[in-house]
């Protein structure tokens, strides 16, 4: 019970926010890069690189965040490797999206109509011109929506961070909680808080699905 | 580096383990049958023409799909207290797991409703149909029927964001990990072990609800869709 609210949590709190709104961009950057080659290996022309990273993919979507950051922050320090806590979320989170992004693109990839593939092969391009002149500028159209709305899920998760003594929103609101004692008062600034980072995403993920449905209605095949 | 991995060591606590996998299990089994319940009823309050109760349906959706569940089961857990009630973890870990699945249900169920043509409404009000019969067979089932898959793969996430509710101390197989690995100080085996475990839950889950659908949607086996 130590006194009220003042400026200088609040000033905390918005701290945290921004390594909230850090950690989140490191997470998207690593994990769309990551996510990208995922996506890619998932459709490869050899049998071993699609197993692999069928395999990869089951294997984190079948495991919690929270685990995973445990084992990037407590196991990989059990056994040797000492990682500060930003570097075992920033891995961590990495991972985790890399392997939801590299799904959601594969099937954006997919969903690139079929005569299109054919066509770009009856041109004579090779694989790597074909992805890259005719396949993936579709597939980026098709995929702004759910990436965006996938941003939402980046963000929330990186609240989980606070596991591991990262100080980001969560974190910090835990800390000012510990001074002040008024856990709902305080949870619920931070409920606040990651509403208001997420919903206008929410929002511009479900305006750009519209805009899409009704510009590509009669092209793309459900 | 000397990495010297010791799984026998922890692998000896499998009583444990298996009493926190099964805690786990059990708060997804509650957690998801009620929070199907609830996402339905968040659905079709939606849907109705009263816009208060379609309001505070969207509010309640809206809120808790752009908030994190570590913050929503904080907010419960002490919410709960500080009006004076005292609940079990695991009661305020069922609640806060149901309160969240159902806002993620009650959007996937929208789009189901949203899927239903308009004319079987119309052709099932032509046969005279009740507006109860029309909702139950015309509406719901056939709703549920369309986003099965998507429903399934929400309940396995669910199973997964469980692990969450270790802080706050109920005793699934996350908060029994943690307590092993500081017992044993063998953090990296026993992380490994319980992710290992997490993924064969996983897969037990999609087999069980895979079965479910053959048993629930005969339709959809005799027409081979897939589920």
């Amino acid at each position: 019970m130590g006194g009220h609210l003042n400026i200088n949590h609040l000033m905390f709190l918005g701290q945290g926010a921004l390594w909230t709104i850090g950690l989140s961009v490191i997470a998207l950057i690593g994990g769309g890069i990551v996510g990208f080659v995922i996506a890619l290996a998932r459709i490869s022309p050899l049998k071993f690189v699609r197993i692999a990273s069928a395999v990869y993919v089951q294997l984190v979507q079948g495991t919690p965040l929270l685990v995973i950051l445990f084992l990037g922050y407590f196991g990989l320090a059990a056994i040797g490797l000492k990682v500060s806590p930003l570097a075992a979320a920033g891995a961590s989170l990495t991972l985790y999206v890399a392997a939801y992004l590299g799904e959601i693109w594969r099937g954006c990839i997919q969903s690139v109509p079929k005569p299109q593939w054919e066509a770009a092969e009856g041109l004579a391009l090779s694989r790597t011109q074909r992805m890259m002149k005719v396949i993936l500028p579709q597939a980026i159209r098709i995929a702004t929506p759910p990436t965006v709305g996938f941003m939402v899920q980046i963000i929330k998760n990186t609240s989980l961070a606070s596991v591991v003594g990262f100080v980001e929103l969560m974190r910090s609101g835990q800390i000012v909680n510990n001074s002040l004692f008024e856990p709902f008062a305080i949870y619920a600034i931070i409920a606040v808080t990651y509403f208001a980072m997420c919903y206008p995403l929410s929002l511009f993920s479900q305006r750009l699905e519209r805009r899409m449905g009704r510009g590509r209605s009669n092209l793309a095949p459900a | 580096m000397n990495l010297q991995l010791d799984f026998p060591a922890v692998l000896e606590r499998w009583p444990s383990f298996l009493a926190g996998a099964a805690l786990t299990l059990e708060l997804a089994f509650f957690a998801t049958v009620l929070g199907a319940l609830l996402g339905t009823l968040a659905a079709v309050g939606r849907g109705t023409r009263n816009s208060l109760i379609a309001g505070a349906c969207k509010v309640y959706v809206e809120t808790i799909r752009n908030t994190p569940l570590l913050v929503q089961i904080f907010l419960v857990y002490f919410g709960l207290a500080s009006l004076g009630l005292k609940y079990s973890a695991f009661t305020v870990a069922v609640a806060a797991l149901t309160i969240n699945v159902g806002a993620y249900t009650a959007e996937i169920m929208r789009a189901g409703f949203e899927a239903i043509p308009r004319g079987q409404i119309e052709a099932a009000e032509g046969l005279a149909l009740s507006r109860l019969q029309i909702y139950w067979h015309i509406i719901l089932l056939p709703a549920i029927e369309k986003v099965y898959p998507a429903l399934t793969s929400q309940f396995v996430l669910l199973m997964l964001a469980s692990s969450v509710c270790s802080q706050i101390s109920a005793e699934e197989l996350t908060a029994v990990a943690n307590y092993i690995q500081s017992d044993t100080y063998r953090a990296f085996e026993t992380y490994i072990i319980v992710a290992v475990l997490y993924v064969i839950l996983s897969l037990v889950m999609r087999a069980g609800f895979w079965s479910l659908g053959l048993v629930l949607f005969p339709r959809r086996r005799r027409l081979g869709t897939p589920l």
